[in-house]
């Protein structure tokens, strides 16, 4: 079973590398950059807040500092506009993860609820940073060194990039999920106390595991502000960036591995394609809270989980009508339940 | 930099941040008994000041008496959304549901008066609003001082509510421990219900007031919730008394620092005393320790 799931991943991500080469409406296909970001974001913040519990709100800093990095690096400089700024992206997601380690060990100093407040006072100081200091341009912004690729192949190469990130943070989401470390993070979710008693050195893992969790947020800005071109401080550090990862990552399925993916790839390519058909803002906002207040309410554990509850209690009723019979797909699909479940 | 100077930013914090406090307060008591964080009381105090603004552009009605009507109107606001959403919310994520569900309420709200009052700034407006006294050299905006006696005699009226009737009695019970104040048969769903409609109340004067000092449209809710929590955090979250200090403080640190280094970082020294406040004690000034885990 394990073997045919892999292989679910295999054609999805082979419908992915074939998708700009189907698609060559720019229209679209700036779309998919778009999507292609926030699906590497909201991976990333899964693998720490899905698994551990802690909902971080400030990750929108992150973002705007490996935004920042391209934007800064690429021009003091002087580099020719081209590929080779393809360099600072992961660049920005290392230097957003140096950020990460100080802020990770003050925020998670503190319990859930206060943590929440916490990482958001720390975006608001980014975010107040980036428009006070001179460096940064202030609320005028940074113009970066101008890409003269044409406009109809201009966002392939930024979906590629994008494309990347997102194995990149999807992998390591699953790496840690099977790793020791990773039950850590689930077990600080499930009983932070019982787990310090059990000799989980609860603060060394939630520190890491945020810190890790900065790197394809930080990779994702500077790409962000490569491919726009410029960038200001109220768009890189945004409030409702996190608010948008939260609610991609609840509509997919908290603490899932493909959840996040998946409330990425319906919300943001929904979100781009209804703001360039109707400019509304206002009623964008009315649709996507009712869309989070239902998602919320009546489907808490996410798309991934329902689906598979569905699933799963239709082949245990097969069983039952089977008899005692072995059902592979039994075995394996309960397993991730418990992991995702209870979200 | 002078003693003027540091006396009347003394004077802005005491004044403004008796507001704050106020809009806070309804934050901390809905987190103390419900364990619900609110999100949406940013924006439901810009939708307070709103209220106030239509009242006065359509029907001429002063800022004051408005509040005759714009408080019950916002208290049934609260227990519309306590009832609707927040009161279906179970189980051990609550909290943390609950920081949603508000958010998306929120949204709503924000959407809903983008489109009704557009995205312009505006600013309510009165023969008094902009009218000052001076006591020696510092001087005393009359909106402020009617602000900040307003504030105190509705946290005066909320204290009496609380620590001298019955339903106050209820109500700390609940927040001291939710499953004995049901024991001893305290209908601990209604004192939800109610409080978090008093908890949201409290917005109508303290938008109508944050209205008439500022100007503001929908997303003006930002910057407002993201000081209401962290006032409530700095001052414990629960703590009543906390949430008091901590507005003061709040207004006071910004004025403070605008006064004797500049004025575009008097938000920034304020945050960042939070986080150090914090690093020192994680539960707040008047938080209890560890009172509730998780």
């Amino acid at each position: 079973m394990l073997r045919a799931r892999n292989l679910w991943w295999l054609v999805v991500l082979a419908a992915f590398g074939v998708f700009p080469l189907v698609v060559t409406n720019p229209t679209y296909t700036t779309i998919a950059v778009f999507t292609v970001i926030y699906m590497a974001c909201a991976s990333s913040w899964n693998m720490f807040s899905g698994y551990s519990g802690y909902i971080a709100l400030g990750s929108a800093a992150f973002y705007g500092t490996g935004a920042y990095t391209m934007a800064l690096l690429s021009i003091h400089l002087h580099m020719a506009p081209g590929a080779a700024m393809f360099w600072l992206v992961p660049l920005g997601g290392l230097v957003a993860m140096v950020f990460a380690v100080p802020i990770g060990w003050i925020a998670l100093r503190v319990r859930r609820h206060t943590f929440v407040v916490i990482t958001i006072a720390i975006f608001f100081i980014f975010q107040l940073s980036a428009i006070n200091f001179g460096f940064t341009g202030g609320t005028s912004g940074l113009n970066l060194p101008f890409i003269t690729w044409g406009y109809q192949y201009y966002n392939v190469p930024f979906y590629y990039v994008g494309l990347g990130l997102v194995i990149v943070a999807t992998t390591l989401s699953a790496l840690v999920r099977r790793s020791r470390f990773g039950m850590q993070l689930l077990a600080i979710r499930d009983d932070e106390d019982r787990a310090l008693g059990l000799g989980v050195r609860t603060h060394a893992v939630k520190v890491t595991g945020f810190t890790l969790s900065a790197f394809a947020v930080g990779s994702a800005g500077a790409l962000y502000a490569m491919f726009v071109g410029q960038i200001y401080p109220q768009f890189v550090y945004d409030p409702m960036f996190d608010v948008s990862i939260a609610l991609m990552t609840f509509l997919g399925g908290l603490g899932t591995l493909s959840g996040p993916l998946l409330g990425a790839l319906l919300l943001e390519a929904s979100q781009q394609y209804l703001t360039i058909q109707f400019s509304n803002g206002s009623l964008y906002l009315i649709l996507f809270g009712a869309l989070f207040l239902i998602v919320i309410m009546f489907m808490p554990q996410g798309i991934v989980v329902a689906l598979r509850d569905r699933v799963t209690r239709r082949a245990e009723r097969e069983r039952a009508a089977v008899s005692a019979n072995e059902a592979p797909l039994v075995h394996d699909v309960p397993r991730d339940v418990a992991v995702g479940g209870a979200g | 930099m002078n003693a003027i100077a540091l006396l009347s930013a003394a004077k802005d914090g005491v004044l403004t941040g008796s507001v704050y406090a106020l809009m806070a307060t309804g934050l901390t008591l809905v987190f103390g008994v419900m364990d619900i964080i609110n999100i949406a009381q940013g924006i439901l105090v810009i939708l307070g000041a709103y209220l106030s603004y239509a009242l006065q552009v359509h029907w001429h009605i002063d800022l004051f008496v408005g509040l005759l009507i714009t408080t019950p109107t916002m208290f049934i606001v609260g227990v519309v959304i306590e009832r609707a959403f927040i009161g279906r919310l179970k189980g051990p994520e609550k909290t943390a549901m609950s920081i949603l569900v508000t958010y998306a309420v929120s949204l709503l709200i924000e959407g809903a008066l983008n489109m009704i009052f557009s995205v312009n700034d505006v600013q309510l407006q009165a023969s008094y609003v902009s009218k000052s006294f001076a006591i020696g050299q510092v001087h005393f905006g009359f909106i402020y001082v009617a602000g900040f006696i307003l504030a105190a005699v509705l946290l005066g009226s909320l204290y009496v509510m609380l620590y001298r009737t019955r339903f106050g009695m209820s109500v700390r019970a609940s927040l001291a421990d939710q499953a004995s104040a049901a024991l001893v048969g305290i209908d601990v769903r209604r004192v939800s219900t109610i409080t978090f409609g008093i908890g949201v109340a409290v917005t109508a004067a303290g938008g109508m007031i944050y209205g008439a000092t500022n100007s503001f449209n929908a997303s003006s809710s930002y910057d407002l919730i993201s000081r209401l929590l962290t006032i409530i955090v700095l001052g414990g979250m629960g703590s009543l008394g906390g949430a008091m200090l901590a507005g003061i403080a709040m207004v006071f640190i910004g004025d403070v620092v605008g006064v004797v280094w500049s004025p575009v970082w008097s938000t920034m020294a304020y945050f960042v005393v939070l986080v150090l406040v914090l690093l020192w004690r994680p539960q707040g000034l008047f938080g209890r320790a560890s009172a509730r885990v998780a």
